[in-house]
């Protein structure tokens, strides 16, 4: 029992909404049910949380059985440091998301709690599988409820929103099954090697790949990852899904879909091909330098607070990719609790954009003003997840932030302190479109006469936001409970880097090395 | 006389085929409309066939005179092709009344094909190749306008029939002309010839023309033109059957004859292959994109598939072979429940079935809706879906093998697929109905499309099963 405890949690999503699908009571019931499953799911994986050794590097908690013999692939799962946090996100994120929509998702209301379990299932099943192939799978799997969610539940563009989503992350994912499939087949052209997709062996593998070889497996894998990210130029699909996203797709979305990229960065990039991912960490964190000026300044010129806080989306994960690409213990880590940090608050003010829709049926920054006098305790908790997201000291996304400017300032791979110097005018930036906003949106005279009888947050939504902002000043005042979990992880992915920066800056050509 | 009787035990599957066959035709000719009795005792003589191929499984070997292939992939196709037959029936149950042809010769002639099929796959004499394959395509030219008073039906006939006679003409030739260079039509035989046969030019221009012959009745671009029209113009039931028993029998005769025996991996042969993959792949995905007719678009995916499958014959390898055998396992399956849900949306006069009217579907019959998005994933080749572990068996094999080329192709042309089949999943959930159309439900039809569903998503996630007996095959 206690050795599938990670099984457990991955597939108990799963197997609950297939019983509350199939079994369909009534609309209450299977909302409630669905709730309550994700919340057992919480608490088995708070189990795993407070069981992690956190001084161990290696893989914990690991499950592995031979799956398909014949192509050598295996269940194989186990999380370190950094999955472990993201798992707890995921868990945390999903009951909260399950409980928001309880008023709005209207119809089809068992298939919503069915995909919305169904989609947890993919992402704790990507965060933590140790094959490759169980990982594409994963990965897979979360297009289709994500896709239905867009589609049925979604706004006017909804079916282009669904679609385009598909389509691009699609297009990477399979160049990355090539990439894949090489690498397990390299495998077996070794000494006594055999095709392999089990991901321990790959780490020790993919090195002494031939260098040529290995950028185009990086590129493979990068580009399927930024994708997902979404990194300036491939972020396209992103803004139309969240703004036809219902509001829990949303938040789910931005919460812990975009996760996937940065943790496949980590998980696979940096650890699989270290020497290329030295030798372009300057372009990679270029690529998140343009995200955060570019989705800063596109922020900015938005109407639509739903599309600004799509947008600034893009910004933030612009840090988080310069964070893993300053290739520092400071930089990984703070990239790392960015992830989590992105996913309480820019979750937290999808939901709050939500709150507001349903309400006034209406997302236009301009149809807002006053919203102060009318609504104190919804201002109240807009301006604290604001601020979270602007990165004010005391606050998550200031930790984040701070480690992330500080590792790459330190980084001996990029070299240069334009990234930071660059990257910091985006915490300007952000800090004036979201106080811009929050300005327009909630402060002033009311200028519509339908703002001023608005009804001020239910307990229901309090409840919602209650333990993301309990969470946010968490992180912001002790982030040690947090960051020590995946320090040796982190501190491994970062001592593998180093090893192969070693080796290229002694002058080796790098190029030989087998 | 005591070996002709141990022979045609060794064959058992086709054998109780063509007993089958009997039977049905006796219970037509004494009993008048005994159409019922004929289908129950179709469908229990087809379990039977796939018994017998299951008990003939380990012994490999060749009879009558090293003319048929008997036991291992032989026996396998044979239970493949029971299992394609038994499925369609399953869906053609009632929706071949409604459309009008529910008399018995229907099930007689569904079971001709099937002997056809049989002896087309495991021949290893070109002449019991070409017999196999002109008992199959008669069957098929006749059940394509069974039914008889529909004018795009008889016009899918005319059409396969003419293009099929081309076809045959083409492969005839072929086997003339390489019994010219070689004295024999035994493929155990030539393949022993083989080395010195490659630089005859004799030889070769007849191997190519039987690759014609194959092309086109794999459906392979550029002798693909007949796919389209035939598959909208055929009863539906009938276009799910050609579209996977007879493809899956013309992929099992093409792979015995050029990359199990004949043994032309490395010449240029493997190249006219990798350019037909290419070709299929490409020209079929591009083209169902604009296609908003069902049948048609799913025409046009068949050909994108051929292409795939033709990856594996590229390669060549047994293991590459295998996994073509899987994908057509997992595409029979697949296939077969995507034309039954057409089937249900088709009334009595067979007007062609849109992407319109597939609006709202989801809604209004929750559990097709489901059951057609499964089909429509495992085609696009979402995991765990038996069709993206058939894919990934594939590219597999070609990339072990240096092909990592075409695999590439491969990844981006399903790219291009994910959209028009996600149209249809849209179509389903997405839009609103615009009528009460009605859904033509029939429980066999019901429980033959569970069963393919189940399939494949057991096939998807335990392929293990099936590869264990495939083990064998080469």
């Amino acid at each position: 029992m206690m050795e599938h405890l990670l099984t457990i949690v991955i597939f108990l999503p799963l197997l609950g909404g297939l019983v509350l699908l199939l079994g369909r009571r009534n609309e209450t019931f299977v909302k409630a049910g669905g709730i309550l499953v994700s919340l057992l799911t919480f608490a088995i994986s708070l189990g795993l949380f407070f069981g992690y050794n956190p001084d161990n590097p290696a893989m914990q908690y690991v499950d592995k059985v031979l799956w398909i013999t014949d192509l050598n692939i295996g269940y194989h799962v186990g999380i370190d440091g950094i999955s472990m946090l993201l798992i707890v996100l995921t868990t945390f994120l999903t009951p909260i998301v399950l409980l928001s929509s309880w008023d709005s998702i209207k119809k089809q209301v068992p298939m919503y709690v069915f995909l919305m379990l169904l989609l947890e299932t993919g992402m704790l099943g990507v965060f933590s599988s140790l094959d490759t192939f169980l990982f594409y799978v994963f990965w897979e799997i979360i297009l289709i409820p994500m896709y239905f969610i867009i589609g049925i539940w979604g706004g006017k563009e909804r079916i282009y929103a669904s679609i385009k989503f598909f389509l691009y992350t699609m297009a990477g994912s399979l160049l990355m099954l090539i990439a894949i499939i090489w690498l397990g087949w390299y495998a077996s052209t070794l000494p006594g090697g055999q095709f392999t997709t089990d991901i321990t062996k790959l780490f020790e593998i993919a090195p002494g790949v031939p260098f040529e070889m290995q950028v185009w497996l990086f590129a493979a894998f990068a580009l399927s990852f930024l994708i997902k990210v979404p990194a300036f130029p491939v972020h396209t699909w992103l803004p139309d899904a969240h703004v036809q996203a219902p509001t829990g797709g949303s938040v789910i979305l931005a919460g812990v879909l975009l996760k996937m990229g940065t943790y496949g960065l980590i998980r696979f990039n940096l650890q699989l091909f270290p020497s290329v991912a030295i030798e372009y960490a300057g372009f990679l964190a270029a690529i998140g330098v343009i995200g955060i000026i570019y989705g800063a300044l596109v922020s900015m010129v938005q109407k639509d607070v739903k599309k600004l806080v799509a947008y600034s989306s893009v910004s933030h994960m612009g840090f988080i990719l310069l964070g893993l690409f300053g290739m520092t213990t400071e930089g990984l880590q703070g990239g790392l609790i960015q992830m989590i940090n992105h996913g309480l608050s820019t979750g937290a003010l999808f939901l709050i954009v939500g709150m507001i829709y349903d309400r006034r049926h209406t997302r236009m920054i301009e149809d807002f003003g006053g919203l102060a006098k009318s609504i104190p305790i919804f201002a109240t908790m807009f301006m604290i997840v604001t601020l979270s997201s602007i990165g004010l000291p005391g606050m998550n996304g200031f930790v984040g932030e701070f480690l992330i400017l500080l590792g790459s300032f330190k980084s001996g791979v990029l070299g240069s302190p334009w990234y930071v110097i660059i990257a910091a005018s985006g915490v300007v930036l952000a800090a004036v479109y979201m106080l811009w906003m929050f300005q327009r949106v909630v402060f002033g005279t009311i200028k519509h006469e339908e703002n001023a009888k608005l009804k001020d947050l239910n307990s229901r939504e309090i409840g919602l936001l209650l333990p993301i902002i309990i969470l946010i000043f968490w992180i912001g005042l002790y982030p040690s409970t947090f960051l020590s979990k995946s320090e040796k992880s982190i501190q491994r992915v970062v001592n593998v880097l180093e090893e192969a920066h070693a080796q290229h800056g002694n002058g080796e050509d790098i190029t030989s090395a087998e | 006389m005591e070996q002709l009787l141990h022979d045609t035990l060794q064959i058992a599957p086709l054998t109780a085929t063509f007993v089958l066959a009997l039977v049905v035709v006796l219970i037509n000719t004494i009993w008048k409309n005994a159409e019922r009795a004929e289908y129950a005792a179709t469908m229990i003589g087809l379990i039977v066939v796939a018994i017998l191929g299951i008990v003939t499984l380990p012994n490999k070997g060749y009879a009558f005179g090293g003319m048929i292939m008997t036991g291992g992939f032989a026996s396998f196709m044979a239970i493949l092709f029971s299992g394609a037959a038994f499925l369609s029936l399953g869906i053609a149950d009632r929706y071949i009344h409604r459309i009008g042809a529910g008399f018995g010769e229907f099930y007689m002639i569904i079971i001709f094909a099937l002997m056809g099929m049989i002896a087309f796959a495991s021949g290893t004499d070109l002449i019991v190749t070409f017999v196999g394959l002109e008992l199959l395509s008669i069957s098929l030219y006749i059940l394509a306008g069974i039914t008889r008073r529909n004018l795009r039906a008889n016009e899918a006939s005319l059409k396969y029939f003419l293009l099929g006679a081309f076809a045959t003409g083409f492969f005839l030739y072929g086997i003339a002309l390489i019994y010219g260079s070689t004295g024999t039509t035994n493929i155990i035989e030539i393949t022993r010839l083989l080395p010195e046969l490659l630089s005859d030019t004799l030889f070769m221009v007849g191997v190519g023309l039987l690759l014609v012959g194959f092309a086109f009745k794999i459906g392979a671009v550029p002798f693909h033109m007949w796919i389209p029209d035939v598959y909208e113009g055929a009863p539906t039931a009938v276009t799910a059957f050609m579209s996977t028993g007879a493809k899956a029998s013309a992929f099992g005769a093409l792979l015995l004859v050029f990359t199990a025996t004949f043994e032309f991996t490395g010449t240029p042969v493997n190249d006219v292959f990798a350019v037909l993959a290419i070709a299929s792949m490409v020209i079929g995905n591009v083209v169902a994109i604009a296609q908003n007719n069902v049948k048609r678009l799913l025409a046009y995916s068949s050909i994108a598939h051929a292409g795939y499958m033709l990856i594996g014959l590229t390669v060549g390898t047994p293991m590459s072979l295998n996994a073509v055998v899987f994908y057509l396992i997992s595409y029979t399956l697949t296939n077969i429940g995507a034309f039954g849900i057409v089937s249900f949306l088709e009334d009595e006069k067979q007007t062609p079935i849109t992407i319109r009217d597939f609006y709202g579907l989801g809604t209004r019959k929750p559990f097709l809706g489901i059951l057609m998005s499964i089909f429509m994933f495992s085609l696009i080749g979402i995991p765990p879906l038996s069709g993206f572990f058939g894919k990934y068996y594939i590219f597999v094999q070609a990339i072990e093998n240096g092909y990592t080329w075409l695999t590439i192709v491969g990844v981006l042309t399903s790219v291009v697929s994910v959209y028009y089949y996600l149209r249809v999943v849209t179509a389903m959930y997405f839009n609103d109905s615009t009528s009460d159309q009605q859904v033509f439900t029939t429980p066999a039809g019901t429980a033959t499309l569970l069963l393919s569903a189940l399939g494949i998503i057991l096939l998807g996630i335990g392929p293990q099963v099936v590869l264990q007996w495939m083990s064998q095959l080469f």
